[in-house]
């Protein structure tokens, strides 16, 4: 019997290291985390937090040069495949197969001299060569469809820039899901947007992971996002998760100083809340040898300078990395 | 006492002449700013918000006479800007400056950050001796947060938030009154953004600065506005007290823009 909580991911230790002129440093350091088929997680953090390398390397996508350890197992059939040790002919499979992307800006991610209808096609036909004209048609109309793009005959004979940016973002939409993947991995996809567009994308997505039931890795820098498309968290700061836990218990009962900070420092409709995190994110290249947010943290201590404090239990399935849990 | 800035009736519209890729060649009138009126008193922070194409961004150059508008009335300390030339403007100009969105792209990138934050002053106060100049600089940066060692550096060594902060000190160097921010957290990280956003409020009470603060995010404007002017097509739908607008909205539209903000659990 197939154990319906058996994730489709599943990372563990996962680091990525690239070399730089001032040495190797490791953008994503040590990651472990895993999704459910139709689980939703949202991966938080800033920039140079780690979160786009960490998608990138599961989207066998890193830069050359890069070197990977650790273990991320995708579970789309019986024995799990081991994207760490895949081929890029392998990788083509994957890609776009199994696991799909979409990004920030769909104008940077669209052909600007393709039809769209053509582009999407274009995909399908990559993993699916044995269909016939018709066939990947119908099926370029149903990805469009599935987005909620209105009229999809029109649109798919329209170019990128005749398309507002949040149609846009869901003819992506439409073209990562066209060959069917398991798992979708959104990167910052509501950023580019307006607020009230947001809103229908994020709505999109949401449904679309219930009804095709798939694993949703969202990355985001805004905890508001998070909290309306996550239903658990895992918060990233200097290549390391620091925190995760179910979405609504993070937010609320955040244990991670970082977290705390990192919400007392978002804007809401409240005046005059706000509370800014001191300093800057360390550089990869010069990260302190305790936990890499002691230099910023108000509740810092002697201990935290020593090592690296260990993922602790800070509630049901809530971890966070800090001596003071 | 009378308002520092009143705008009255502006008017933006452009021709849409097709261009070279257009399928249509008839070409056709858009109106980014379609006849807004406001005042804005000392002290306050003014901020409009909109989405994207609202036509907030023209109607902010417009208030600096980066954009000449078509018709209508903008007054600083009752000073018709519209009917001001040559030197006149020029005195006019220093006491309104501009803080960009994105500041990598506002600081020129082959200058030192020195040059950069005393540049204004070569211009609008050109009596000032070089060591004057570097008196003000170092002050002025300073007070926003960097040390006399980023006088000698270029931009790029700088993060975002250091950038904006550098933004900032060039636009204040002049001692001006106005300060027009076009999305000035936009750009930035929530914890540095929420840094930004206090230095602002700071530098407003120590030197008696009015904002016009212009964006697309209702939360981002909840923290600093005095009033606010929601705008949509090239019209302000609605103008209020922050608290009024933020909680009592009167415009569907508003309504609209509230709900759809993603928000936080309450803690």
């Amino acid at each position: 019997m197939i154990n319906v909580m058996t994730s489709l991911l599943e990372v563990r230790g996962l680091t990525v290291e690239l070399p730089t002129a001032a040495g190797w440093v490791r953008p994503v350091n040590e990651v472990s985390l895993s999704i459910a088929a139709g689980e939703s997680l949202g991966l938080v953090g800033e920039s140079g937090s780690g979160k786009t390398m960490l998608s990138l390397a599961l989207m066998g996508l890193l830069p050359p040069g890069a070197r990977v350890s650790g273990e991320a197992s995708l579970a789309v059939e019986a024995v799990p495949k081991e994207l760490t040790a895949l081929t890029e002919r392998e990788w083509r499979e994957i890609r776009g197969g199994e696991i799909a992307m979409v990004f920030q800006e769909p104008m940077t991610s669209l052909n600007p001299v393709m039809r769209i209808g053509a582009q999407i096609e274009e995909a399908i036909r990559a993993h699916r060569p044995q269909l016939d004209t018709a066939e990947a048609k119908r099926r370029t109309i149903d990805s469009l469809r599935r987005a909620a793009v209105p009229e999809p005959e029109i649109r798919a004979h329209q170019f990128p820039h005749q398309l507002s940016g949040g149609l846009r973002q869901r003819a992506m939409i439409g073209m990562a899901l066209s060959a069917e993947p398991r798992l979708l991995i959104a990167d910052e996809p509501t950023t580019a947007l307006d607020v009230t567009v947001q809103k229908q994308i994020l709505e999109l997505l949401d449904r679309l992971r219930r009804e095709l039931k798939l694993g949703l890795l969202f990355i985001t820098h805004d905890l508001g996002v998070v909290a309306q498309v996550a239903e658990r968290v895992a918060v990233m700061y200097a290549g390391r998760v620091i925190e995760e836990g179910p979405a609504r218990e993070v937010l609320e009962r955040p244990r991670h100083p970082y977290t705390q900070g990192l919400l007392k420092a978002s804007p809401t409709l409240k005046r005059g809340a706000l509370t800014p995190i001191p300093g800057t994110v360390p550089q990869l290249t010069a990260l302190p040898t305790g936990c890499a947010f002691e230099p910023r943290c108000e509740f810092r201590r002697s201990d935290c300078v020593t090592e690296v404090p260990a993922l602790r239990t800070a509630g049901e399935n809530h971890n966070a990395r800090c001596v003071l849990v | 006492m009378e308002p520092l800035l009143t705008v009255r009736e502006v008017r933006k519209t452009y021709r849409r002449d097709g261009g070279v890729f257009s399928q249509n060649s008839k070409g056709g009138r858009f109106t980014a700013v379609n006849g807004v009126s406001f005042s804005v008193a000392r002290g306050e922070t003014f901020a409009i918000v909109g989405e994207s194409g609202c036509g907030k961004t023209t109607l902010a150059r417009m208030l600096l006479r980066l954009i000449e508008p078509d018709s209508g009335e903008i007054r600083l300390e009752g000073r018709d800007l519209l009917a001001l030339r040559g030197d006149k403007l020029r005195a006019q100009r220093r006491q309104m400056q501009l803080v960009f969105q994105d500041p990598f792209a506002s600081l020129n990138p082959r200058m030192r950050v020195g040059e950069i934050v005393a540049e204004p002053l070569v211009i609008h106060e050109a009596a000032l001796s070089a060591a004057q100049r570097l008196d003000r600089a170092v002050a002025i940066l300073r007070r926003v947060g960097l040390n006399d060692e980023a006088l000698r550096r270029y931009p790029h060594e700088f993060s975002g938030g250091q950038r904006q902060r550098i933004g900032i000190a060039r636009a204040l160097i002049l001692q001006p009154k106005l300060i027009v921010a076009d999305e000035p957290v936009s750009g930035l990280d929530v914890s540095v953004g929420a840094q930004v956003l206090l230095l602002l409020q700071e530098l407003q009470r120590e030197f008696s600065l009015t904002y016009v603060f212009i964006s697309h995010s209702l939360p981002v404007v909840a923290q600093v506005a005095t009033r606010i002017a929601v705008m949509r097509a090239g019209e302000f739908v609605e103008t209020g007290a922050a608290e009024q607008v933020l909680h009592q909205p009167g415009h569907p539209y508003t309504r609209e823009l509230l709900s759809a903000v993603p928000e936080l659990p309450t803690t």
